[in-house]
């Protein structure tokens, strides 16, 4: 089946380039608050008194 | 999609390459040496991963202060032929839109920081964009020619910030290294702005050379540079680093000396000397710093 969109134009291109870049660095910051966490609770978990 | 939009040329629209080149990559990539050499010298352990993200923090805030003073001095950038290609004065990224990249990532490097170390480092860190941001950019460059005097004490925060991030502490030995780097900045970008200075003058920028001329640039520099080889060699004889770093700062802050002298002594329209000084004290600061890792990792010192 053809596409039958316009084809995208350089603005639109690098637009979504920039969304692209824009996601992977929202993506990348959620891991490494996530892996802050992780590492940080650490032992402590282990160690809990309960 | 707009008419004028279309008829744009895809060199005219920026890319995710433009927002990046916002950081200052070069300036970043010795920011992260310095802060890298800090962590490495202070005392205590750190996770090699909570370390990394440290890094990474303390590189985002330097690459947050770089897209902020690219902000703040769009209209000086575009008059030098240095810097008139960058994102901002060439058009392909809209001012605000540095702006609020700028304020929104040093947010980000922050808050990043004082989760993966502690709030000393994240606090300098804050300090250190706010410092080079407003102090420097938005304060003493367009009303000074002690502008990067004062303004390199941004610069020569990230080992202490490095050192705060491992140790929660900011010892004497961190402020020596402080002291390097800002007894540096004058002579590295006096120099450079003697062979830059028709720049500065058509920008407005009061640089030293500018507004007291080039001869008394040069016993300035020749001053500093003085200074700055005694501060060199002392991480050595406060005990911060041993012997190996000793040989190598006397040699390196010897030959830093040698050369300011020819640049003093050099005939008032010579320009190699300043260009010379200029490139030998790049690899001054990154061969000084280096060896403090490497006497480490040699098991040298102590």
């Amino acid at each position: 089946m053809a596409d039958k969109r316009p084809e995208k134009t350089d603005a639109t291109k690098q637009r979504d380039r920039r969304n692209m870049a824009i996601a992977l660095g929202l993506g990348a910051f959620i891991v490494l608050v996530f892996a802050v966490t992780i590492l940080r609770i650490g032992g402590s978990v282990a160690e809990r008194s309960f | 999609m707009s008419e004028a939009s279309a008829h744009m040329r895809a060199s005219d629209i920026a890319g995710p390459g433009d927002y990046f080149d916002l950081l200052k990559p070069r300036v970043m990539s010795l920011v992260i040496f310095t802060a890298f050499v800090g962590m490495v010298a202070a005392p205590g352990a750190m996770h090699p991963a909570l370390a990394a993200i440290s890094l990474l923090a303390i590189a985002l805030g330097a690459g947050a202060s770089g897209a902020l003073n690219m902000w703040w001095d769009a209209d000086i950038d575009a008059v030098m032929t240095r810097t008139a290609r960058r994102p901002v004065p060439a058009g392909r990224v809209p001012r605000a839109e540095a702006a609020a990249f700028g304020w929104f990532l040093s947010a980000l490097a922050v808050a990043l920081l004082a989760l993966a170390s502690n709030y000393v480092a994240a606090g300098l860190l804050a300090f250190t964009i706010f410092f080079y941001v407003v102090v420097y950019s938005m304060w003493l460059k367009r009303a000074t020619p002690q502008n990067i005097v004062i303004g390199g004490a941004a610069g020569a925060l990230p080992p202490v910030v490095g050192w705060a991030a491992v140790s929660g502490a900011t010892p004497l030995d961190a402020w020596v290294l402080f002291a390097i780097i800002f007894l540096w900045t004058p002579p590295h970008f006096w120099a450079l702005a003697l062979f830059k200075q028709g720049d500065y003058e058509r920008a407005g920028v009061p640089m030293m050379p500018v507004v007291k001329g080039a001869a008394s640039t040069r016993r300035q520099i020749f001053a500093y540079s003085i200074i700055l080889a005694i501060a060199g060699v002392s991480p050595s004889v406060i005990g911060t680093t041993g012997v190996l770093y000793f040989a190598a700062a006397a040699a390196l802050g010897a030959y830093f000396i040698y050369a300011a002298w020819k640049l003093l002594r050099a005939a008032e329209d010579d320009q190699r000397p300043a260009v010379h000084l200029f490139k030998f004290s790049i690899l001054y600061l990154f061969a000084l710093f280096a060896a403090i890792p490497i006497e480490r990792w040699a098991g040298l010192h102590g």
